[in-house]
């Protein structure tokens, strides 16, 4: 089995505002940027993030290389229930994903 | 040929930047030094106390250095969201503090601040006349919510920061602000074409986190009619078509749109070319100016007080049952709560987050950790602190010495501080993400230029 990791070159996640999360896959090359694109679909990413898909939103950037998932945040950032100020963790998370 | 050169110091005031680059950047005579002085990234409550993030005396050292940098470069310097929150009371303490520089250094200076705080009033009404309107993913508002803000401020954008240049000032000490304003007025004031001067002004913004050696902080951005060119002045640090471009990728939640007061930019159509190996330009950004004219509100309001504690848990039977061991902590402590300070439950929160499992993900985690330590991070949220500190110390008993079960000897845990508690005070939550309409871009800012 093939995780995220292996073939992305970074995964990182960072607020977008205190109300979104974004996610940034760089892939590092054409190949996994087309791997990566086929084998992650939307559904999934929002499965691992127990988001609705529909409001997941996502970008393919080939000339960087880069898959981008954008995501209002499950708690506003900061909130007595937020665990992640920055919205550090999602990166990591996504990272760690099985390719099918 | 119109041409804007803006040097950009740093992504932020407090972040530290490069001494030779920044002397650099000050030989190529720039037409304006433009750093930024916040966000809201650091949580609300910085916004909420109307306080900033960095210690005075880094704040202190590093604008100083740029108020002299100023000096010789005979250019204006503008700081926007100063203070990490852009509240008026921190455009207060940033101007005090130049007011030390500049008497420190028997300099003179024409100073003018732009305020960006709002009154409550002023919200609730524009709520009332149909004026404000909720981004996506915005909270609920009322004027209840509105008015239980202790700060609200609207982000400035080209306009504000242009009518403070306008008066032809040395120093401009902005509140809150667009990261980008402060370095798009320039060009926009100048002629030239807005595309270009926001997309710059997106990729500046940061400093030199669209290159390589992003911790170099220096940067220049040379805005022309039809673009802009990326030059990072620190040595080892260079700037490609890929890591300017890749910036807009970074806190955006859209890498191809950005909207700012007045409109917004598209740059699906920019195109990135390297000019050599250290400086891009970039060309074909398009801005699209809006029907009206909005600013976006931030607002930071208190949702409680806590006291927190922190348990940790070393024996391996204990760190493999931890999350029974907490379970069993919640129901006795609740238990314990109504009885002995008669508080209905809902009125308070007390999570038991286990450090080492999941509580950085919560319900999202989906590893198995095998540990050989936990850290219990109690949070108590209350209605006061009194109530916080109340609650958190009816769990000591518990996080200290809670048996797994009844048959075995009275068990305990490690605490790394005495006492066992720690009152945090207020909790501060973002209670506004929605734009504001105004007829005049002037309306809801107040210019000063203190002689």
């Amino acid at each position: 089995m093939t995780q995220l990791s292996d073939i992305a070159d970074k995964v990182r996640s960072k607020n977008a505002g205190p109300f979104w999360v974004t996610v940034d896959i760089f892939c590092g090359g054409e190949a996994a940027f087309s791997q990566i694109s086929t084998s992650l679909s939307t559904e999934r990413v929002a499965a691992l993030f127990n988001a609705k898909a529909e409001t997941v939103k996502r970008f393919e950037i080939p000339s960087l290389n880069v898959i981008k998932f954008s995501l209002p945040r499950p708690h506003i950032q900061g909130s007595v229930s937020d665990l992640d100020m920055h919205g550090a963790a999602w990166g990591p998370l996504l990272a760690e994903i099985d390719l099918n | 040929m119109t041409t804007v050169k803006i040097l950009i110091p740093s992504g932020a005031l407090g972040l530290g930047y490069d001494a030779t680059a920044l002397a650099r950047g000050i030989a190529a005579k720039p037409d304006l030094i433009a750093i930024d002085g916040g966000s809201t990234d650091s949580g609300p409550s910085y916004l909420g106390r109307g306080v900033s993030k960095y210690a005075r005396a880094s704040t202190k050292a590093e604008w100083e250095g740029l108020v002299l940098a100023r000096a010789e470069a005979g250019c204006p310097l503008v700081i926007g969201t100063a203070g990490t929150c852009g509240s008026d009371s921190m455009v207060n303490w940033l101007f005090e503090i130049t007011q030390e520089i500049l008497t420190e250094h028997g300099l003179a200076a024409k100073v003018v601040t732009l305020k960006s705080g709002q009154p409550a009033d002023r919200v609730v009404k524009a709520l009332e006349n149909g004026e404000i309107a909720p981004l996506p993913a915005a909270p609920e508002i009322s004027a209840d919510i509105i008015k239980a803000c202790s700060n609200i401020v609207a982000l400035a954008g080209v306009e504000q920061i242009s009518a403070c240049i306008g008066t032809g000032a040395d120093i401009i000490i902005a509140g809150r602000t667009t990261d980008t304003a402060i370095i798009a007025a320039l060009p926009i004031m100048r002629g030239l074409n807005p595309g270009p001067a926001w997309h710059g002004a997106k990729i500046g913004e940061c400093g030199a986190l669209c290159a390589t050696n992003p911790q170099s902080g220096v940067i220049t951005v040379d805005f022309d009619n039809e673009g802009f060119v990326i030059t990072p002045l620190a040595d080892g640090a260079h700037a490609t078509p890929h890591t300017v471009s890749a910036h807009m990728l970074y806190e955006n939640t859209d890498p191809f749109i950005l909207y700012e007061p007045g409109g917004h930019l598209d740059v699906t159509a920019a195109q990135y070319h390297a000019l050599d190996n250290r400086r891009v330009r970039v060309t074909g950004s398009v801005w699209h100016p809006s029907e009206d004219y909005t600013v976006k509100l931030e607002g930071a309001r208190v949702t409680g007080y806590q006291t927190v504690s922190l348990a940790l848990v070393r024996d391996a039977r204990y760190v493999k049952n931890i999350e029974a061991w907490c379970a069993d902590i919640i129901a006795k402590h609740g238990a314990k709560t109504a009885d002995r300070l008669g508080l209905d439950l809902a009125d308070i929160n007390v999570e038991l987050r286990i450090i080492g499992q999941n509580a950085t993900l919560g319900t999202l985690e989906n590893k198995a950790s095998a540990l050989t330590e936990v850290g219990v991070l109690a949070i108590v949220t209350a209605d006061d602190q009194q109530t916080a500190s109340n609650v958190a110390k009816l769990l000591n008993p518990y996080l200290l010495h809670h048996p797994l079960t009844t048959a075995e000897e009275q068990p305990t845990f490690a605490f790394p501080f005495s006492p066992a508690e720690i009152d945090r005070g207020a909790s501060y939550a973002f209670a506004l993400n929605h734009v504001m309409k105004l007829s005049d871009p002037m309306d809801a800012f107040i210019l000063t230029e203190h002689t």
